[in-house]
């Protein structure tokens, strides 16, 4: 088996809560709650789930972006948590972070060519024409015209600007790239667009993504492996193709007989969950989804189910009694 | 490690890359944005008052015949062919007088801006950038400062200190200073959480390197304009400490002194007042406009 380029064990991220006139801390928000994975070198890993379930958040943590609250991160065989300074530095030219709202996530005072050789300068990789041949270069790649490097954020439309930052990602040759739903604020026919040039691009440059995002036709479209999140907590994960012919866990089913059907007719039966997502400073006891699952008993309440094979011949995890 | 990148160069296939975008064509806007300040009619206009007024300023002793302390044997005399605003109770020529008040005014005014706006900038960034005790402390400490009625503060700081100019430069920039640093505290904390703060952390920008490139070039724009609107309020203080008989010193003119003295002869000389009073116009309404300008011009989205 290969080695993993990315470990995750057991990483949680928790937000305090504060309240009143001294700020004291009445609570944790659980954003991520003990999660484990690997990513192989070149694999996709789409990370699915509901607004406030935590990807975005565990995005952020194996980006580098946000330090995990406890748990460990594994970087090529390096802890990320240990690194400081220098050699977090140098950590970070290897894993890239794309954002959601290509609006705010570039700098509008600075001209397209500056955001993009930022990382450049910041890393001190190249100056002068070097710099310039590589910011072309990127800008090539991501598909923007060369008269692109003067301008600003501003000018452009929504597409271009996540293009744009993608190209800022990208000029650092990153191996690993997090993708924070990089098209859910696009038009839909821009998505595409975009999203066959991550493909291209991954191709390419021999990339390896993370990509969280809450469109499973996206994540299916893109993805080697998805991880389906609730509640700050991974309750499946497994390959694309098996994941979407047999779900095992009550939340996958239902979110996947959420997703439009290409083909009226043959249409499975729809699962509707009742209520909301419970508060995450506050999960419920045992199984975290019990709350809305159709199929809890009393030990849902009692043990929180682990992560178990659920498949003898297929990579497919699952963390529920009943599965 | 420049080597890691030469096989991005000259990677060789890149066509399946080239994606239709449509919006990609809408590109024929290129000529706005190039320049980050665009000229608009308030800003000329403002810049062309104040250029004026210092170009008289600084022209002064080319422009008038008299000295600013020379006495002449006419005193009170109203405006003539030799005195063009009249002469004061001890007989010095006005126009003299107000010309070259204006370097005093301008000058003060000018410094103490700049110098609120700087400090203000600094501890503003300073108390944004960092959070809980350092921010709390500063801030109560610029609610103290303001607590006190402006006048009151300027009055008790010069007295204790001295009435000279650079005390009264020093005075005034303290006075101002806390608008600075309130806005530019609110603006950073705004900016710090946006997200192209986070991506240039990513990239491996360092912390006051994020500060000076991405922080500070987006709180300055209402900072400067504050600095334009803060220059007229320094004259009006000025001119009211001058009034107090705490700014410039006698006889050295300036132009909230010259109102000052001109007030117990206002119904027999309103001459004395109508000068120096319109030169504080001509010059606030120029750096008021300025402010205006600037605020327009320095928006990138325009």
């Amino acid at each position: 088996m290969r080695e993993p380029l990315l470990s995750a064990r057991n990483v949680v991220r928790h937000f305090p809560v504060r309240r009143g006139l001294l700020q004291r801390v009445v609570g944790q928000v659980r954003a991520v709650d003990g999660v484990s994975f690997d990513i192989l070198p070149g694999e996709t890993l789409g990370v699915v789930g509901e607004s406030g379930c935590g990807k975005s958040t565990l995005g952020r943590v194996l980006a580098g972006l946000l330090r995990a609250s406890s748990g460990e991160l594994w970087f090529e065989g390096k802890s990320v948590d240990a690194q400081t300074g220098a050699e977090l530095k140098r950590l970070r030219r290897d894993m890239q972070f794309i954002f959601q709202d290509p609006t705010s996530s570039l700098d509008p005072r600075m001209t397209v060519r500056d955001i993009i050789a930022e990382g450049l300068d910041a890393q001190g990789i190249a100056t002068g024409r070097t710099r310039e041949k590589l910011v072309h270069h990127i800008l090539d790649k991501v598909g923007m015209q060369q008269d692109t490097a003067q301008r600003y954020p501003h000018e452009f439309s929504g597409g271009q600007r996540q293009r744009i930052g993608i190209a800022r990602a990208l000029v650092l040759r990153p191996k690993l790239v997090v993708a924070d739903e990089p098209v859910s604020a696009l038009d839909v026919s821009v998505q595409s667009q975009v999203l066959n040039l991550l493909v291209e691009l991954k191709r390419e440059l021999r990339l390896t993504y993370v990509f969280v995002a809450h469109n499973l036709a996206v994540v299916s479209y893109i993805s080697d492996r998805i991880a389906v999140m609730y509640l700050g907590r991974i309750v499946e994960i497994g390959e694309a193709a098996t994941l979407y012919r047999s779900p095992r866990h009550p939340y996958t089913k239902a979110l996947l007989s959420a997703m439009p059907q290409p083909l009226p007719g043959n249409r499975p039966e729809r699962i509707v969950l009742r209520g909301d997502v419970p508060s995450p400073i506050d999960p419920p006891s045992g199984c975290r989804f019990r709350t809305r699952c159709p199929i809890a008993r009393e030990i849902c309440a009692k043990r929180e189910p682990s992560l178990e094979r659920a498949s003898e011949t297929a990579e497919h995890f699952v963390a529920c009694h009943f599965a | 490690m420049a080597d890691a990148h030469a096989t991005m160069i000259d990677a060789p296939d890149r066509s399946g890359v080239q994606l239709n975008d449509p919006a990609a064509g809408d590109q024929t806007d290129v000529v706005s944005g190039r320049s980050r300040l665009r000229l608009n009619l308030p800003l000329v206009i403002g810049a062309a008052i104040v250029l004026l007024s210092i170009g008289l300023a600084l022209a002064a002793p080319w422009i008038t015949a008299h000295d600013p302390l020379e006495i002449a044997d006419a005193s009170l005399s109203p405006p003539s062919s030799q005195y063009l605003l009249g002469t004061d109770q001890l007989g010095r020529d006005v126009l003299t007088r107000i010309l070259y008040a204006a370097r005093t005014s301008l000058a003060v005014a000018c410094l103490s801006a700049v110098l609120a706006f700087a400090s203000g900038t600094l501890i503003g960034l300073l108390a944004g950038c960092s959070s809980g005790l350092i921010d709390g402390c500063l801030m109560r400490i610029l609610d103290i400062l303001q607590a006190f009625p402006a006048l009151l503060l300027a009055i008790a700081l010069v007295a204790a200190l001295g009435a000279n100019l650079p005390n009264l430069v020093l005075t005034m920039g303290l006075l101002f200073m806390p608008r600075f640093a309130r806005v530019a505290r609110a603006s950073t904390l705004s900016v710090r959480e946006r997200d192209y703060i986070i991506a240039a952390i990513g990239l491996g920008v360092s912390r006051m390197r994020t500060m000076y490139r991405h922080v500070l070039p987006n709180v300055a724009a209402p900072l400067i304009v504050e600095t334009s609107l803060t220059v007229t309020l320094a004259i009006l203080t000025e001119a009211s400490l001058s009034f107090l008989g705490l700014g410039v010193q006698p006889p050295d003119p300036t132009w909230g002194g010259m109102i000052a003295e001109s007030t117990s002869v206002m119904a027999l000389a309103p001459w004395l007042a109508l000068g120096p009073g319109f030169a504080i116009v001509f010059v606030v309404v120029g750096f008021n406009l300025i402010g205006d300008g600037l605020r327009d011009a320095l928006d990138p989205r325009g």
